[in-house]
């Protein structure tokens, strides 16, 4: 995890290097800083030689400026090295996601992939940061203010070596008690988020059996709980202050004892003790932060595999060696199929499937949720690889193809499908990024969108919001399928595409198909029998299996489920109205 | 010293939230050069927010202003100490004939039990703050949901679900970590500074003018620097904002960049806004962790001035300055830049966390769903058609109507009649929706609402339930205006199946449950048969017993329904509304929720928007639903004879 997060540092391998240097020059000159002080009361007041305050004096100014000026650098190369490094993380991510197939992309949740591009990247920014800058600063300047104390005075000094040993056990032990604590009291805190999350999503069901008096006890226990438990793993950690203090104060008046012990017995300098006290702070300082430091260090763990998960992955589909560019026609076939998401399944999700589908045939595809229709059509433009068996397009196996190419001559509007924030043109532009205003024209007429971007004020110029959430459902399905067409394609696959379009734009739809790109092989996925009625041949698919294939008189004839499906349809059971809510 | 009273201390916080503030030149919270959100009258907020500590925990809040004061005076006595030794005890001792150190261990041991009063008022200040940060955080959560519940459903229309949850997780977040330490440390500093200051004045006046002269000089250079890094930082949060909105759309559309093969445009916008964002950050968090190390230093040249000129003084003996006072004074010095130092980082902590108590005060602030109805729901005995209300259940209710003119009570069967009569509905008053709607549904009769997706179907039987009031016209329920109706009894007496099916997280029996809180588990099975989700159930790993979470996520769409029937079979209300749900779910399972409604329904008042014709077909009366008026209505025989919108949908036909 390490290594991975790590190469991701590149050009800013300077900046990470420069950073604890300059914050370990940084520590030397403030621990020099005490010592000319001493030198200045011992030296230069003592012996009233004012010329002797004087330099020093300036040499500490120098110093201060010395210090000032590498603390500057230091943190500004240590702002560079961890931006630069998030920079990097988040570009690594995000490009290793672009490679990533359909079932790579299935692993993760979008929301999950959010969170890593943002929050975590933060994380571990936050924490490089103090790394670079703490770690080698901290213990610098431990031993830096340690060394100075064995320096002016080792057996006084030894206070400190003990009080470091006693406070660094203590601080580790409690540190790693906490984190267990912190652990599960937080875990209970984003479930105690997550209750609140469910509510607000769900208020109509509460208000609706006016449950809001229920919801209200059982909010306030869980909340009581959640107190209780940060109440104590807090009082653990609170221990830390007044300990911390216990030492400092307890070294102040041991070393003023023996100091005082020392001075009269003629062994030390007065100048010796005030600069002996100053290296208390210094160095119980640091190793405070150095505690702080393995705190935060331990809690960008799981950050930082989370991170490198995702960079790690490796993307299913690649391109072949030498891969064919030309998508001969639009013919389809599938010879003893079998696919699976996960590979070590073994329930297939589609079990010897032998389809031949002729180019610029209509083809339409029906069968229950769970019967695998989606599966089926995702395996011809390669989205997903199948487990055994081959899948030809044009007369050629789709896993020799260049995936581009490929996916360039199938053109899927997908079930969940998605409009980008930009203009209408934008958007169609995404299948053919050199389109005419006519050429989009054009695609929104045979998909029956130019009616509605007609009535808008601007147009083909009207902005998208992000998702689409300024247009109708029926409307971005449109503008989904008009987004398709614009890559001209040989084969054009619609995924229940038209559900929350209304019946008589969608045969006005499956019309323009047929009289405009006759040539195109068409497969339509759908739920209602009067959408696929018309096609050249349709497919029923049950479990996993093709059931029937053959044309709409053929299937009434013989084929159960499909009759069944009709039955009910036509009979009364079926969809209504537009069924337009998604 | 005084800084490490208040040290950050351990993992209180989660990632990142709480890097140390350092002594010197350390890396304290960013927060330094951090843009401050404006918000109006903090002073006004702050005393409310401490107003609102100190309702709950006046006498913690006073112990643990006692102990700070305490424990600042304990660690000046501290530094006053250090003085005394070189002067009054060591100096005369090297000059004594015979060294005599009882006066010293004397004092030591004097120095020491304060000290150890200063670190015992420390631990019980800090270990009070724990429960008095925890203790408000509970109580604010706890008013918050309490609040929120009470809210009427169109708060939640208005307000982003991710906003109110920031109100809980960030805003919160950000409170305890004011509470717990930026508000202690405040008052710890201003005390250490006013001792420390105190000392110094006795100590030498021209040294601590010299002293402030430079604490002048360091505030100014931080504002400046603080002010310059400001402007990045907006810049930064632009920046990001922009960046994770890229992430956002595109991982969620992720599928069509692939179906699309638009990844390399993809790579190249993001790399741009990308490398934006860093240019914005780098430039931020240089100016943030610039100005410790100048703060620092300006610190340590005030200390280096204050040596030389404390050390000119002493040895030309002005007044009676003496090396011992030359030393205890530089310690002074030093405790007295730390804290000014604190402070103006913890302002910007304090500004932030004074944002987030202002959306939450906001959120507290609300107005609560009105509720003046009256009329209740009871249990009642019916014997000789005459209704006494009784307190066993009796699976018989009745409006309790007081009437105020005089004085009496009537009681009035339930039986699920609802009429409405001319209403006029809109979300605001300006923009009408819904115009004239006039329905009669006697007591156990289906209405279907049909017609395009936005002609209002859903928002009628949200009006039924008061879910929304209503601007005209008025709505009956056996025959008492809603108005005057308790909304709890109203609500009570409604089942509802929503088209999104929401579950809570816990059992598949409470769930279910949640239609009638006192329910038996055999009532619970009974109507989970009746709802035909008794047999899915069963074959869960844990049965009724199965842990749903996620809002039910390892249920199918179709299960989920079949839930939600169960969940309103088991409330057994005498009316329904019903939000036929349109996603796909596969022909069985559509067939076994199919059968599950209309066993619910039966012998009901349903109204229902409906989606398939059997349910249209065997509704007593259909609704056709056209920019918010009813166009037509009847039968379906009736409507499909007049060849109108309804024949229009149903064929797919113009006629």
């Amino acid at each position: 995890m390490v290594k991975t997060l790590l190469a991701q540092v590149k050009e800013y391998k300077k900046d990470s290097f420069l950073t604890p240097v300059f914050m370990i020059l940084e520590v030397i000159f403030e621990t020099l800083i005490p010592l000319l002080m001493a030198s200045i009361i011992d030296d230069g007041v003592m012996k009233g030689d004012m010329h002797h305050i004087y330099v020093v004096g300036g040499v500490m100014v120098l110093m201060a400026v010395g210090g000032l000026w590498t603390g500057a650098m230091g943190g500004k190369y240590g702002a560079r090295a961890s931006t630069g490094f998030a920079k990097n993380l988040r570009k690594a991510m995000y490009e290793n996601i672009q490679t990533y197939s359909f079932s790579n992309i299935d692993k993760y949740s979008t929301s999950g992939l959010v969170t890593r591009l943002t929050t975590d990247v933060t994380n571990l920014q936050n924490s490089y940061q103090m790394v670079l800058r703490m770690c080698m600063r901290s213990p610098m300047s431990l031993i830096c203010a340690m060394a100075m104390a064995f320096y002016v005075n080792a057996k006084v000094a030894t206070v400190y070596l003990v009080a470091v040993i006693l406070l660094g056990a203590f601080l580790f032990f409690l540190v790693r008690r906490t984190m267990g604590y912190f652990k599960a009291v937080f875990e209970k805190y984003d479930d105690l988020n997550e209750s609140v999350q469910e509510h607000v999503s769900a208020i109509r069901v509460v208000k609706a059996y006016s449950r809001e008096n229920f919801e209200q006890k059982k909010f306030r226990k869980a909340s009581e709980n959640v107190y209780k438990m940060f109440v104590k793993a807090e009082s653990l950690i609170v221990l830390n202050s007044p300990v911390m203090m216990f030492t400092v104060y307890g070294c102040i008046l041991l070393i003023s004892w023996l100091g005082a012990n020392m001075i009269v017995g003629g062994s030390m300098k007065v100048g010796d003790l005030s600069s002996l006290l100053a290296y208390c702070m210094n160095i119980l300082m640091s190793l405070m932060m150095l505690s702080m430091v393995f705190v935060m260090i331990t809690m960008s763990i799981a950050s930082g595999e989370r991170v490198a998960e995702v960079i790690n992955e490796k993307p299913d589909i690649t391109n072949p060696q030498d891969p064919i560019e030309e998508v001969a026609d639009g013919s389809i076939s599938f010879e003893h199929v079998d696919f699976s998401y996960k590979k070590e399944s073994k329930d297939p999700v589609l079990k010897d499937i032998n389809l031949e589908i002729h180019s610029g045939e209509t083809i339409g595809i029906l069968g229950g949720t769970g019967s695998a229709k989606s599966s089926l059509v995702n395996l011809i433009s390669r989205l997903y690889d199948v487990t055994a068996g081959s899948v030809k397009v044009g007369g050629v196996d789709v896993r020799q193809y260049d995936v581009e190419a490929l996916r360039n001559q199938v053109s899927v509007v997908l079930q969940n499908n998605v409009l980008f924030s930009g203009t209408i043109l934008d958007n169609l532009r995404w299948g053919d990024a050199d389109a005419t205003e006519e050429e989009c024209r054009h695609a929104c007429e045979l998909a029956c969108a130019d009616e509605f971007i007609n009535r808008m004020p601007e147009g083909y110029h009207t902005y998208i919001e992000q998702g689409g959430s300024n247009v109708s459902g029926g409307q971005k399905q449109r503008l989904c399928i008009a987004r398709a067409l614009m890559k001209k394609p040989k084969i054009l696959i619609l995924d229940d595409s038209t559900s929350a379009v209304d019946t008589a734009t969608d045969a006005k739809i499956r019309r323009a198909f047929a009289e405009e790109i006759p040539g195109t092989t068409k497969l339509i996925i759908a739920q209602r029998i009067s959408s696929i009625q018309q096609c050249d041949r349709i497919i029923v698919m049950e479990d996993g299996r093709v059931d029937g294939f053959g044309t709409h008189e053929e299937l009434l004839e013989n084929n159960a489920i499909y009759q069944e499906v009709y039955e009910s349809q036509m009979a009364g059971n079926g969809d209504f109205d537009e069924p337009g809510k998604e | 010293m005084a800084d490490m009273q208040n040290q950050t201390n351990g993992p209180s916080g989660r990632q990142g939230e709480q890097p140390p503030k350092g002594p010197m030149g350390g890396p304290g919270r960013k927060m330094a050069g951090r843009p401050k959100p404006k918000i109006e009258d903090p002073i006004g907020k702050m005393k409310r927010l401490l107003k609102y500590i100190g309702k709950e925990y006046k006498v913690h809040c006073v112990i643990v202003l006692i102990c700070i004061v305490v424990s600042v005076l304990a660690n000046v006595q501290g530094t006053m100490f250090t003085q005394s030794l070189i002067d009054d005890y060591i100096i005369p001792l090297t000059k004594a004939e015979h060294a005599d150190f009882g006066p010293l261990l004397a004092k030591i041991l004097q120095v020491a039990a304060f000290y150890g009063v200063g670190v015992i008022t420390t631990y019980v200040y800090n270990r009070i703050m724990v429960n008095v940060t925890q203790g408000t955080l509970r109580n604010l959560r706890v008013e918050m949901f309490e609040k929120m519940e009470t809210l009427p459903i169109k708060y939640f229309d208005t307000n982003a679900h991710g906003d109110i949850m920031s109100t809980y997780t960030n805003d919160i977040d950000t409170l305890r970590q004011m509470i717990s330490q930026s508000i202690p440390q405040a008052i710890n500093c201003g005390i250490t500074i006013v001792s420390v200051f105190v000392c110094m004045v006795v100590l030498s006046i021209p040294l601590t003018i010299l002293t402030l002269a430079m604490i002048g000089i360091t505030i100014f250079v931080t504002k400046k620097i603080a002010g310059l890094s400001g402007s990045y930082f907006l810049s930064q949060q632009r920046d990001l904002a922009k960046v994770n909105g890229q992430i956002e759309e595109m991982m969620n559309g992720q599928k069509v960049v692939k179906v699309f093969c638009h990844e390399q445009e993809s790579i190249e916008a993001f790399n741009e806004m990308n490398e934006e964002l860093f240019e914005s950050a780098n430039n931020a968090n240089t100016f943030a962790n610039i100005l410790m190390p100048i703060n620092a230093q300006l610190g340590n040249i005030s200390y280096v001035l204050c040596a030389i000129v404390g050390g000119i003084l002493a040895l030309k003996g002005f007044g009676s300055f003496t090396l011992g006072k030359l030393v205890s004074f530089l310690t002074f010095n030093k405790s007295f830049s730390q804290p000014i130092n604190q402070i103006s980082q913890q302002i910007n902590a304090i500004v932030m966390a004074l944002a987030g108590a202002d959306r939450i005060f906001r959120l507290l602030d609300q107005e609560p769903e009105v509720d003046e109805g009256y009329v209740e729901l009871v249990n009642v005995r019916e014997e000789q058609g005459k209704l006494t209300e009784c307190e066993e259940q009796t699976g018989t209710w009745a409006w309790k109507h007081f009437h105020k003119e005089d004085g009496t009570t009537t009681y009035r069967k339930l039986q699920g009649d609802v009429v409405f009569d001319d209403v006029d509905f809109g979300y605001n008053d300006d923009k009408i929706i819904l115009h004239d709607i006039e329905i009669y549904a006697k007591p156990g009769q289906k209405i279907a609402f049909v017609g395009a997706t936005g002609a209002g179907k859903t928002t009628i039987t949200n009006l039924i339930n008061r879910f929304y009031d209503i601007q005209d016209g008025k709505i009956r329920f056996d025959g008492i205006n809603i108005n005057k109706i308790h909304k709890k009894d109203l609500r009570r007496s409604l089942g509802i199946v929503l088209q999104d099916t929401h579950l809570f997280t816990g059992t598949v029996m409470e769930n279910i449950r949640y239609g009638k809180l006192d329910a038996t588990d055999e009532q619970v099975i009974e109507a989970a048969k009746l709802a035909n989700a008794h047999s899915f159930i069963k074959r869960l790993p844990d049965g009724y017993q199965t842990m749903l979470t996620g809002d039910g996520a390892n249920l199918s769409q179709g299960q989920r329904q079949l839930l939600a029937i169960a969940r309103a079979a088991v409330a057994n209300p005498p009316a329904l509304i019903l939000d036929e749900a349109t996603s796909s779910i596969d022909t069985r399972t559509e067939k076994l929720v199919q059968e599950g409604m209309d066993r619910l329904m039966h012998g009901r008042t349903t109204f229902v928007i409906a989606h398939r014709l059997s349910t249209v077909r065997n509704s007593d009366c259909i609704m056709v639903l056209e920019q918010g008026r009813i166009i037509e209505r009847g039968t379906h025989d009736e409507l499909l004879e007049k060849k109108g919108k309804y024949y229009q949908l149903y064929t797919g036909k113009t006629a």
